[in-house]
């Protein structure tokens, strides 16, 4: 079939080479952004079939379906599957390797070969963590906390610590990439406040990963010492301290937090002005409110110990910073809010999911101030509100945004239109199906349910009866886009470069780009992004 | 090597600056990267001491400081040849290059000769962490721990050490082949600054380790 669409169209990064080989050994960023496509999207169906099952358990209030062993190993297996092999690479790796050089008016990244080399060092950790599972799983938790992952768990822990080991050295070198690429490959006359910001946000967001990974990295490296020879590092009975652990990963993981939601940023600031034709509102505190979020991740880890027996003055500072995180995210939020307000705004898919992603991220994010506040996280840290809290923000925030931004780059990446009509009702599936999975989490968190438990009492059933209900329904939602996108890439209507008529150097090539995305090196003039009022008769005309 | 292919630059740049100064960018952010990752067990060593001061003051005490004073001269000493091949590479002297590449080298090898005598030592004094350890003082968990910090922390650096000499061995296959001139040799360059960053970790290393038992 590709074949016969190659013979009517000219030549483009998918048709120029042909052949197995041709794609294993690319080194071509775009061809690099599909391989991470079908492999994110594997991990996701993967890592949604836990989160499934679990929902099945929890019909009922007894153990009725899996039981409790089965039950710990399958949020495990959730939360590792989809925090490092579906959330941390979603967007960066396959919109963002994708777009960043087109955005920036390059040809390709600047170190190519690396990007290959991260997809290879990718699906090496996503194999050796998948072997963990075929083993028998891990019951520890996506956290490892010890001494439970050194000392006690009898799952294979080592196992999946390496397989993330690995995948981190494939984060590192993507944001590296990334990193060299905005600083040096900026097309003649794209200034840094010319820049999208998508890029903005990409940028902030890969400062943080080459910042953070590395200490989860060494993080892991001491639990497997620990767990390999049975010397104290984190194990109290062996000397060590278990909540230096919960430091160290920390440090890691709340910053990785915000680099799960900062491209979903990435992609809604983009997304909004096209569909309200209007230039983004307050282009330059958008672009810094990115970098603040940035600084301000690695100031507030600590308040994941609240109740762990950390000093009350560190929980101070901690809390006062993670309120501190709530300016510039309400900054990103009334901006993409004013670039709406008197805007001509359709509602195409992309503008759907934008819009959905405002709704949930600020939820999620009033909720994370709930749980910042230090009286109240009392009550609520290891409840269902936590649990409810972060979906809002990873899977609200991040997947919907992901698949705004595949909607709306679709027509780039394969040249195609997908299906509009159902891709709408896709959308408001999975936004009903979402709130329908979460918001009576928020209700359950907040009457007291703890987390990771497979029964609980009665009274709770109506509640998780909703919830799996929703987490059905989110499921269909999530499998429509991924039947009718294969369907649109062989069958869809021919795209045209530019069917939003959108600013954006990506729309200036055409689709799909040819291999070295222009056909000559772009100048840019304009002083600002986003500029649909001097960019009207322009974008008319194309 | 005719001049148009060695001030050539790769196809995603415009210019060879364009070309150096991107890798130079990657090196930097790379290097940032790795001091977070040592950075990491710094912190953690730092809390134990600041809890078990006289447990750490007495591992180190264990350590053989003349070999240890030994190999950081050593180390040092392999920071300045690599300088020295740094300073024949812009100068374009590819013998005296290869010459420093080699003797570099051969520092680092001496210098990883050294440090596994001293791994071999603390095993055979039953100072290894895990089954092997034996200590009958009050303190013993806690030197333990002491040495468990030891054995990690020069074991990551020793790692560096070999992927260093890896590079080096890499560096001088293409000087070999005469790819680098003065206006070409951005890779030597960068390899020299991985090379400098070992060295320095080492420093901070020797400091943590060796120097708490002086006082003793």
């Amino acid at each position: 079939m590709i074949e016969a669409v190659a013979a009517k169209t000219q030549k483009n990064y998918l048709n120029e080479k042909q052949g197995i080989l041709s794609w294993l050994l690319t080194t071509d960023h775009k061809r690099i952004a599909i391989l991470y496509t079908f492999s994110i999207t594997a991990f996701f169906f993967v890592g949604g079939f836990f989160a499934l099952m679990m929902r099945l358990e929890l019909l009922s209030p007894h153990n009725w379906l899996v039981g409790v062993d089965t039950y710990n190993k399958l949020f495990t297996m959730h939360g590792i599957i989809m925090v490092w092999f579906f959330l941390i690479p979603s967007i960066p790796n396959t919109l963002g390797n994708f777009l960043i050089p087109m955005m920036v008016g390059a040809k390709d990244l600047a170190f190519p070969k690396l990007n290959l080399l991260s997809w290879y060092v990718f699906m090496l950790g996503g194999t050796v963590t998948v072997y963990a599972l075929f083993r028998g799983g891990i019951d520890t938790g996506w956290t490892f906390y010890t001494p439970f992952s050194t000392t006690y768990s009898t799952t294979y822990v080592v196992a999946a610590a390496v397989g993330i080991f690995i995948a981190g050295f494939s984060t590192i070198m993507t944001s590296l990439n990334f990193i060299a690429t905005v600083h040096r490959m900026r097309a003649p006359g794209l200034t840094w406040f010319r820049l999208p910001i998508f890029i903005w946000s990409m940028y902030a967001n890969s400062v943080v990963l080459v910042l953070n990974t590395p200490v989860l990295a060494i993080t892991l490296i001491m639990l497997a010492v620990e767990r390999i020879a049975g010397v104290g590092i984190f194990d109290p009975a062996l000397g060590g301290d278990p909540v230096l652990f919960q430091h160290m990963f920390w440090f890691y993981s709340h910053p990785a937090v915000y680099t799960m939601v900062l491209p979903g940023m990435a992609v809604v600031s983009e997304l909004i002005p096209v569909f309200s034709r209007k230039p983004l509102f307050g282009y330059k505190a958008v672009a810094f409110s990115s970098v603040a979020i940035a600084v301000l991740s690695f100031l507030v880890w600590g308040h994941h110990m609240f109740v762990a027996g950390e000093s009350v003055y560190s929980a101070l500072a901690f809390s006062f910073f993670s309120f501190c995180v709530a300016v510039p995210s309400a900054i990103k939020v009334f901006n993409w809010t004013a670039t709406v307000y008197k805007g001509s705004v359709s509602w195409d898919t992309p503008m759907l999911y934008a819009i959905g992603f405002i709704g949930l991220f600020t939820i999620g994010g009033m909720t994370g101030l709930m749980v910042a506040v230090l009286g109240l996280d009392v009550h609520l840290h290891d409840t269902y509100f936590v649990i409810a809290h972060f979906h809002y923000i990873m899977v609200g925030g991040t997947v919907m945004a992901f698949l705004g931004g595949v909607h709306y780059w679709w027509p780039k990446v394969s040249g195609k239109m997908y299906p509009e009509g159902l891709a709408r009702v896709s959308a408001v599936v999975v936004f009903v199906g979402f709130n329908l999975t979460f918001f009576p989490q928020l209700i359950l968190g907040y009457l007291g349910m703890p987390r990771r438990y497979s029964a609980y009492p009665e009274e709770f059933q109506m509640l998780h009866v909703l919830s799996t209900a929703g987490a059905t329904i989110l499921g269909l939602g999530y499998v429509m886009p991924l039947c009718y996108l294969i369907w649109a890439w062989h069958y869809g209507s021919d795209a045209g470069p530019n069917p939003w008529r959108a600013t954006g150097l990506e729309w200036k090539s055409s689709s799909p780009p040819p291999m070295h995305n222009f056909e000559v090196t772009p100048v840019v003039t304009a002083k600002l992004p986003y500029d649909y009022e001097a960019m009207k008769e322009e974008l008319q005309l194309a | 090597m005719p001049e148009s292919a060695t001030l050539a630059c790769r196809e995603q740049f415009r210019t060879p600056g364009q070309q150096r100064e991107t890798a130079s960018i990657g090196m930097w952010v790379f290097l940032a990267n790795e001091v977070m990752m040592f950075g990491g067990l710094f912190v953690a060593y730092t809390v134990y001491r600041a809890s078990h001061p006289e447990a750490f003051a007495a591992g180190s005490a264990d350590m053989n400081i003349l070999l240890g004073s030994i190999n950081t001269a050593i180390l040092l000493t392999s920071s300045l040849t690599l300088a020295f091949a740094e300073h024949s590479a812009q100068a374009g002297n590819q013998r005296l290059l290869g010459l420093f590449l080699i003797l570099t080298m051969l520092i680092g090898l001496v210098f990883l000769g050294f440090k596994f005598t001293e791994y071999y030592q603390h095993f055979q004094e039953h100072k290894a962490p895990g089954i092997w350890f034996n200590d009958s003082s009050p303190y013993a968990a806690s030197i333990q721990m002491f040495f468990v910090f030891y054995y990690v922390m020069t074991g990551l650096h020793a790692v560096h050490m070999i992927i260093g000499l890896g590079i080096l061995s890499v560096l001088l296959f293409r000087a070999v082949l005469g790819t680098f001139t003065a206006e070409y040799h951005t890779p030597i360059m960068f390899g020299g600054l991985y090379w400098h960053f070992v060295d320095i970790i080492w420093i901070f290393l020797y400091a943590i380790f060796y120097l708490p038992g002086l006082h003793k």
